[in-house]
């Protein structure tokens, strides 16, 4: 069905520029402009609060160093308290109070050495350990014939940011304002609208270096923040700001903010090449560009996969300011474990849920202006581990609007509440409960005797197989799959364990089968406003067969993945899997036909995820929506569009 | 990241007997001049782990090692030392402080390890996989000394063939079985039901079982609870979690789906399919398979990280490792030493005294403040701080820890000298082990020898 269409497209680049948006014209764009695109969200319904407000915060240095120093001071005299009867509980922990007296034991001006100078006072003769009297004793009967033991802090250091944030949280807060005072009163806001255009013009003058001058400034910031908060031994002070250099500068980019500043546009042109290594510079993984690529498919990214995995594995315990469930998700992106439009939807919306759970408004900052930056920083980062979906992307663009229309009265704990629950809506209602109403439309279609065809492993369409099971109705299935992601089997083996008669087939034999099948029943990645379904590779060769065929092709989308953008091939956006999936059998060695090829420059192998299927091709659409044409598709999504992610 | 960090840092170990004492517990013996506890904890530093709990055997030697953290990782580290009974073994020890385990997840490393393996990628497998217990195998090291060749004799004779032998799975992510290599006389028994249901094992004798570990902590606490006669982690904990992972009892916490239960009935059919769809969306792993199955059986996933081939580990449990160790850290691996080394591959304090026509071969570490008399030769050998060393000496393929004193042409080969210990004249010493303060007298010849007072 491509053919039709890609003289087309290929004579007249214009119709090309007409799948994209015009903010993705690399050269023309004005500064503001690129404010827009690294906007991860592309569409422009969604940005007016979100990136008009960003600019303005981004470089606002000053406020975003992480002053994790004072917090230790809050921490410890808690423990000592209670280190202070349970010494006597613990016949093990012994005192080093009395060992303390290092050389440097006597300056008590630096964060740390304050917190261990309080340390020490608090519990001078006795033994620290950490809280847990009650259950000391308690362990202690339990574990048979060991004595439980305490434990004695040896060495104190200062807490790393994010520790320190959720272990004391609001005397911490308090303490920081104290000191990120004098900071403010240094600069004022005319003072750094100077500076960020100052930069902004730098930047743009010169590419190379923007990423370079955040982490600077930042670092630079954070040393006199030091020098103002403690003038201490100039040793250890060398030490701390070169550790906190070090940190910002391990992050990759520095802060969160400009990771956000600086994310990569959704559908950025990988062949542009100066914003390839603009991006690589700021990125968390470390993307090794495959070399072998195919001509038409150089504007998007594709990655040497073997290497971004261990990579970020290893760096599990460095990057500070992820949050441990997005970063579990980000991992399952990249290693293929979780797959499928909704659930990877869900599994990223739950991961925020979690985000959210854990937040807490730094000082000096307002949350939702502090959380869209930080949700923003998570979305880049589970950008670098797969690119988004259109669902995910609508998803994000919801969750975003619900933070900016959180009305500024709320308490930290309301708003907090409130997106929480404004998240699970969104995902029983717009997910679970839309492919509730999708079955039950889908099911009324079904009739005994039928033989429907199934490409993949859709879930709405699993759904509907399963419930019409239930209703008892008479079908038969015929399960079509495809190489490398064989996800067919997994559906066929969910369905013959309840009893549904199947068939397996593969999608080179579509043409054969076809014969047989009395409806199609398909999912979808995402329906865009011209009634393309833009889905799992190999959807729109199932959907013309049957059409030849004349058999009905139903495409089950949920609303939410309804996007108004037009595009008219599977070119201009698209997602290349794992080159080696197609050229190797996994966990099968002894199956490598390619082998010795694979490194041969005129070998360039080409694992597309996805595929346009032309609105000509199909029967119906069913949304939660009800059952539409294609056509209809711009109505829902004008009609509907906004209510629905924008309420 | 939710995780804790546990050091074992043992107490005291029968094998390496000249070497620790009383004075040196073995997180403290000298490796290139440093204890090898600082190696453990440098990497923990360079991976932003900076919470740690040591747990160390013994009373005195928590009180020595707790000393020498607080000296050397103050403001850097924030270190708790927990002192537990002696001879409890390391899930003892674990038990004894299991109160303090607060995190979903803990980590465990082992104190005698030297190594650049980053743990980060044994956490990360372990949250990715959502695995009751993860466990780091890296490749056998290459031991005794192969390419320097002078010493061996007794060592060579016992070298272990294998460590461990560990049956994976075909896509290497799960371990299905685990024993050690000295264990399996002639048969083994292999878990049927396990083997089913993977459908294929890999058994492999060429990794070995690195001790660290991510457990998680709910299933740890359990297992450590159910079964009070559990000592060692490696020998009863890990096999038993390997051999139950099928049928297990231990009670992995449900799926983090709900903890948004505030809705009821309908909420609760919504969440039913919210999982249903999350768990349809990947690939089973075999213990879903067979989960689903047969009914409320119940598994946990026991997973590995194979860490690449070309990092360094090396585990500092016998004399010949601590010989390999220190050769490695100022040769092969001297990434790890944190020395700068001169532009003659070794490191020569400033303070030390050379005598006239004496040679510091490459690979090679001469303490803070160390005297060397003239014509001498030192070779591959790490020499501590404040040694006294005659004249006419040659020191090949050995460790001097500080303060020992060695006279007038002694000669030293493959052997430990511990601090303290003194030499007298023209000894020769080959493959030898001196103990700390232990006088050698005169013009010995010593081959394979340990020294040390009854």
């Amino acid at each position: 069905m491509e053919s039709r269409r890609n003289p087309r497209a290929v004579v007249d680049p214009k119709v090309r520029q007409v799948g994209f948006f015009t903010s993705s014209q690399p050269d023309s764009s004005s500064t503001q402009q690129q404010q827009q695109q690294t906007d991860p969200i592309p569409a422009s319904a969604s940005s007016p609060p979100v990136s008009t407000i960003s600019p303005s915060g981004n470089s606002l240095s000053p406020v975003m160093i992480p002053p994790p120093r004072l917090n230790s001071s809050d921490t410890f005299p808690l423990r000592g308290a209670a280190a202070g009867a349970s010494s006597a509980v613990s016949p093990s922990s012994f005192s080093y109070s009395n060992r303390r007296d290092f050389p440097d034991g006597s300056t008590t001006a630096s964060p740390g050495r304050h917190s261990r100078g309080s340390f020490v006072k608090s519990s001078t003769p006795v033994a620290s350990s950490l809280p847990g009297i009650g259950m000391d004793s308690m362990a202690a009967a339990k574990s048979s014939s060991v004595p439980a033991s305490g434990l004695t802090t040896v060495s104190v250091a200062t807490m790393p940011p994010g520790l320190a944030e959720k272990a004391s949280g609001m005397e911490v807060q308090s303490d920081q304002k104290k000191n990120s005072k004098p900071l403010k009163e240094k600069t004022t806001k005319a003072e750094r609208r100077a500076i960020q255009e100052a930069q902004r013009a730098a930047k743009a003058a010169a590419k190379a270096d923007g990423g370079k001058v955040p982490p600077g400034t930042s670092a630079s910031v954070a040393s006199t923040s030091v020098k103002v908060a403690k003038p201490a031994k100039p040793s250890t002070q060398k030490n701390e700001v070169s550790v906190a250099a070090g940190v910002t500068e391990k992050k990759g980019g520095p802060s969160e903010k400009d990771r956000k500043k600086d994310a990569p546009h959704p559908r950025m042109q990988y062949d542009d090449e100066s914003r390839v290594v603009k991006a690589k510079r700021r990125a968390v993984v470390k993307q090794t560009e495959a070399k072998n690529r195919v001509e038409l498919f150089r504007h998007l990214p594709q990655y040497e996969h073997g290497t971004q995995l261990p990579d970020l594995e290893t760096k599990f315990f460095q990057l500070d300011p992820m949050h441990p469930a997005v970063y579990k998700v980000g991992l399952q992106y990249l290693s293929g474990d979780i797959s499928g439009g909704n659930a990877r939807c869900i599994a990223m919306l739950q991961a925020f849920q979690e985000v959210v759970k854990d937040y807490s408004t730094p000082p000096e900052k307002n949350l939702n202006r502090d959380m869209t930056a930080k949700i923003s920083s998570y979305v880049s980062f589970l950008i670098e581990c797969r690119p988004l979906s259109i669902s995910m992307g609508n998803a994000i663009r919801f969750v975003k609007n619900r933070i900016a229309k959180l009305p500024i009265t709320l308490s930290e704990s309301e708003a907090k509440a409130a997106l929480q629950s404004d998240i699970e809506r969104f995902i029983n209602d717009k997910i679970i409960g839309a492919d509730m109403v999708i079955v039950k439309h889908a099911v009324t279609k079904i009739r005994d005797g039928d033989v429907l065809l199934t490409y993949g492993s859709p879930t709405a369409v699993e759904m509907i197989l399963l419930h019409a099971h239930e209703l008892k109705k008479k079908f038969r299935v015929l399960v079509v799959d495809s190489r490398p992601k064989l996800e067919g089997q997994l559906l066929l083996r969910r369905l013959i364990k309840r009893g549904i008669s199947c068939t397996y087939t593969h999608i080179n034999a579509i043409s054969y089968i076809m014969h047989e099948v009395t409806k199609v029943f398909l999912g979808a990645s995402s329906v865009l406003s011209n009634g393309t379904v833009y889905s799992r590779v190999g959807t729109a060769c199932v959907a013309m067969v049957a059409s030849a065929f004349r058999v009905p092709v139903l495409v089950c989308c949920e609303a939410y993945k309804f996007h108004e953008r037009v595009q008219l091939d599977s070119i201009c956006s698209n997602e290349l899997g794992d080159p080696n999936a197609i050229s190797k059998v996994h966990g099968r060695e002894d199956i490598n036909y390619l082998d010795g090829l694979t490194n041969n420059a005129n070998l360039q192998f080409l694992n597309l995820m996805y595929d346009a299927t032309p609105s000509d091709y199909i029967s119906m659409i069913i949304t939660d929506y009800g059952m539409v044409p294609p056509t209809s598709v711009p109505v829902i999504v004008r009609e509907y569009q906004k209510e629905h992610l924008l309420v | 990241m939710d995780f804790q960090v546990v050091i074992l840092a043992g107490g005291f170990s029968s094998n390496l007997v000249p070497l620790v004492s009383k004075e040196v517990p073995k997180a403290l013996l000298p490796v290139a001049n440093r204890p090898v506890l600082s190696y453990v904890l440098d990497l923990l530093e360079s991976n932003n782990l900076k919470d740690l709990i040591v747990v160390v055997e013994g009373e005195d030697a928590a009180l020595k090692v707790g000393g020498w953290i607080s000296s050397a990782c103050v403001d850097r580290l924030h270190v708790e030392v927990a002192a537990v009974a002696e001879n409890v073994g390391t899930a003892g020890a674990l038990r004894a402080i299991a109160h303090h385990l607060t995190a979903n997840d803990i980590l465990i490393v082992s104190g005698d390890i030297v190594s650049d393996i980053p743990p980060g990628a044994v956490a990360a497998t372990h949250r990715r996989h959502d695995a009751a217990v993860t466990v780091m195998l890296c490749a056998q090291p290459v031991s005794g000394p192969s390419e320097s060749g002078g010493s061996g004799g007794k060592d060579k004779t016992k070298k272990p063939a294998c460590e461990d032998i560990v049956g994976l799975d075909s896509w290497k992510q799960f371990l299905l079985y685990i024993a050690k290599g000295t264990e399996i006389k002639k048969d083994t028994r292999v878990n049927k039901s396990i083997l089913c249901a993977a459908g294929k094992m890999e058994l492999r004798s060429d990794l070995m079982d690195s001790h660290i570990y991510a457990f998680k902590r709910s299933v740890l606490q359990e297992v450590l609870d159910q079964k009070p006669a559990f000592r060692s982690l490696k020998q009863d904990v890990l096999p038993y979690l390997v051999r139950t992972q099928l049928r297990s009892d231990v009670s992995s916490d449900q799926n983090n789906v709900e903890e948004n239960g505030n809705g009821k009935n309908n909420m609760q059919n919504n969440e039913v399919v919210l999982s249903q769809v999350l768990s349809n969306a990947s690939l089973p792993s075999f213990h879903q398979v067979y989960e689903s199955g047969l009914d409320s059986r119940k598994t946990h996933k026991c997973c590995v990280y194979i860490a690449d081939e070309s990092k360094y580990f090396v585990r500092l449990n016998s004399i010949q490792a601590f010989m390999d160790v220190n050769r490695d850290v100022i040769g092969d691996a001297n990434h790890l030493s944190g020395y700068s080394f001169s532009a003659h591959h070794n490191i020569v304090h400033p303070s030390a005294e050379l005598g006239s026509k004496t040679t510091v071969g490459p690979h090679c570490m001469l303490g803070e403040g160390s005297q060397v008399g003239d014509k001498c030769s030192v070779k591959r050998s790490v020499i501590g701080r404040h040694c006294r060393i005659g004249s006419n000496v040659k020191i090949v393929n050995s460790v001097v820890m500080d303060h020992a004193t060695i006279g007038d042409g002694c000669s030293i080969q493959g052997s430990v000298i511990c601090s303290n210990a003194q030499l007298q004249e023209r000894v020769t010493l080959r493959d030898c082990q001196v103990e700390a303060g232990y006088i050698v007298c005169a013009g010995g010849e010593h081959k394979g020898e340990t020294f040390a007072r009854k």
